[in-house]
């Protein structure tokens, strides 16, 4: 079994006129927390859902564990999306099933175990989240993060191979994100498993990932391991790492000379 | 000004060419739809729980639309039919208006408004908050488990509801005429019976019945999860569902009158 999980090879896919990947090709590994982070709209979450086949790429090949996504049969492509676990920004819970259902949801389609089972099944993968008294709640009773919990409780209840992590910390107070960051890396090395961190969180991502990529402009800009990218010697890393506001990416969008816009009414 | 009319012309070229594309995208879709049907044989729960939604609670706009109706249809025609006599006739001129054309048609209005805007509603709230793509991603497919029983149930419902709807109006009819003006109940009932045809009247106001519920269910699924997933998309849905399946449902009930009734 080949040490790497997901291989994007010349990645390229637009959105109408606007390039959003310009053949990017990157390993990730079948073990540890791979992140991959980049300033807002640079195409994270698409890669997601092009790691997950709900969107096509325009040319390049993406594989997981050996197989092309985007040549499978729909049949092949869901059996593979059963290993697969994904946590959505919004937690993307069923409104209209409780926390337990929510959870018992992917079981109860894809299994054929009993309810006795089930209900045990469910309440370990709540508990592991530390929401297994939330269980007969609604989702519009939860807060933001519990939904994310919930959420992560639903994408490990099928024993995935994989988990995709789309910015699980926007938008999260201190102490939810905390949560949510030990959660990500105890969940990690408990299944041993590989998992993805689509982020623009800097500290939080860097402190819990084995490796890190960081693309812009619809490229791969710089990639290792927490500590190399640290000491990195890009000024566009280093921008990103301390949140400057000037640097590689100008704090101005492009424009014209400021005097030639100030007095084009004398021209 | 040729520049203008130009504009114009490929401003109208475009949105043609949009439409198209749109009911391309929406006959594709239905066949998927119809394909995973099928499914709901081994989920029947899925498919009930609907029926509910769609069906039952619709019921009550039903049956005050319809007992209403029938009693204006009632009223109207009586003062029309008493100058000559044949004020008898209210109970087959109410029943026949309602089994071949008011039954079917202000139900399936009706149906639209207040169904098929939930429906639109629901499907485009669940693809805004990712809810169709979680479930995609959970390896299941949404056109099974949420579009397929949504739509199933209204085709369903809709000939329950607009039978319920003329049965009703004929009972509005006859408390009107019967009860409050007094016209012999033997003289009420008993041309309808005569006259009222199976095939004729009552079949052909069910088929009727029957593909503007398909209609109006397509529309209302398809616009849902085709909506641009933002409040502002989801209202233009909402309110395109209602348009657009009120046009349908009338501009096709002229064709198959006009098949069904012709001489």
């Amino acid at each position: 079994m080949s040490d790497i999980l997901v291989k994007i090879r010349d990645l390229h896919f637009s959105r109408g006129d606007r390039k959003i990947f310009d053949g990017l090709s990157l390993d990730i590994p079948r073990k540890g927390i791979t992140a991959i982070m980049g300033p807002s709209g640079t195409g994270k979450t698409t890669l997601l859902k092009l790691i997950g086949g709900q969107l096509t790429p325009d040319q390049g090949t993406i594989e997981v564990d050996g197989l092309n996504v985007h040549q499978l049969s729909t049949r092949k492509l869901f059996e593979l999306r059963q290993r697969m676990g994904m946590l959505f920004q919004s937690g993307a819970l069923l409104t209209d099933l409780s926390v337990f259902e929510n959870v018992a949801y992917p079981l109860r389609e894809h299994t054929k175990l009993s309810d006795a089972m089930i209900r045990h099944l469910v309440l370990l993968k709540l508990n592991a989240v530390g929401l297994r008294g939330a269980a007969d709640l609604m989702p519009s009773e939860l807060s933001g993060g519990m939904s994310r919990r919930v959420a992560l409780a639903r994408a490990i209840a099928l024993d995935p191979m994989m988990i995709m992590y789309d910015e699980p910390f926007t938008g999260q107070d201190p102490i939810s994100k905390g949560v949510l960051v030990s959660l990500i890396s105890e969940l990690n090395s408990a299944l041993n498993i590989c998992s993805i961190v689509v982020s623009h969180d800097v500290p939080d991502t860097l402190s819990i990932s084995d490796h890190v990529h960081f693309i812009s402009a619809g490229k791969i800009v710089e990639s290792g391991s927490p500590e190399t990218l640290e000491n990195s010697k890009s000024a566009w890393t280093l921008q990103f790492i301390h949140g400057d506001a000037d640097g590689p990416v100008p704090f101005h969008y492009p424009a014209n000379p400021i005097l030639d816009d100030l007095y084009m009414d004398g021209k | 000004m040729f520049g203008g009319l130009i504009d114009r012309i490929q401003y109208i070229g475009a949105e043609t060419l949009r439409s198209f594309q749109r009911l391309g995208r929406a006959s594709v879709f239905l066949l998927e739809v119809i394909a995973s049907c099928a499914d709901l044989v081994l989920k029947p729960t899925l498919l009930i729980k609907q029926l509910y939604s769609v069906g039952v609670q619709t019921l009550i706009i039903i049956v005050v639309a319809g007992l209403f109706v029938g009693m204006v249809m009632a009223l109207q025609s009586y003062y029309a039919l008493v100058d000559f006599g044949a004020e008898d006739s209210v109970g087959v001129m109410v029943a026949l208006s309602l089994l071949r054309e008011l039954g079917p048609v202000v139900t399936a209005l009706l149906f639209a408004g207040r169904a098929g805007s939930a429906l639109t509603a629901e499907i485009g709230l669940m693809k805004a908050t990712e809810q169709l793509s979680g479930m995609e991603m959970m390896a299941v497919n949404p056109m099974r488990r949420i579009v397929a029983p949504r739509f199933m149930a209204g085709v369903i419902s809709m000939p329950l509801l607009a039978t319920i709807f003329s049965a009703v109006g004929v009972l509005g009819a006859y408390v009107v005429v019967v009860q409050l003006l007094g016209l012999d109940s033997g003289a009420f009932w008993s041309q309808p019976q005569n006259k009222v045809d199976l095939y004729l009247d009552i079949y052909n106001g069910l088929i009727k019945s029957v593909a503007f519920g398909f209609v109006a269910s397509w529309i209302a699924v398809f616009e849902g999860y085709d909506c641009i997933p933002t409040s502002e998309g989801l209202g233009q849905a909402t309110t395109r569902t209602v348009v657009h399946s009120s046009l349908a449902i009338l501009f096709m009930d002229f064709i198959l009158t006009a098949l069904m009734f012709s001489k």
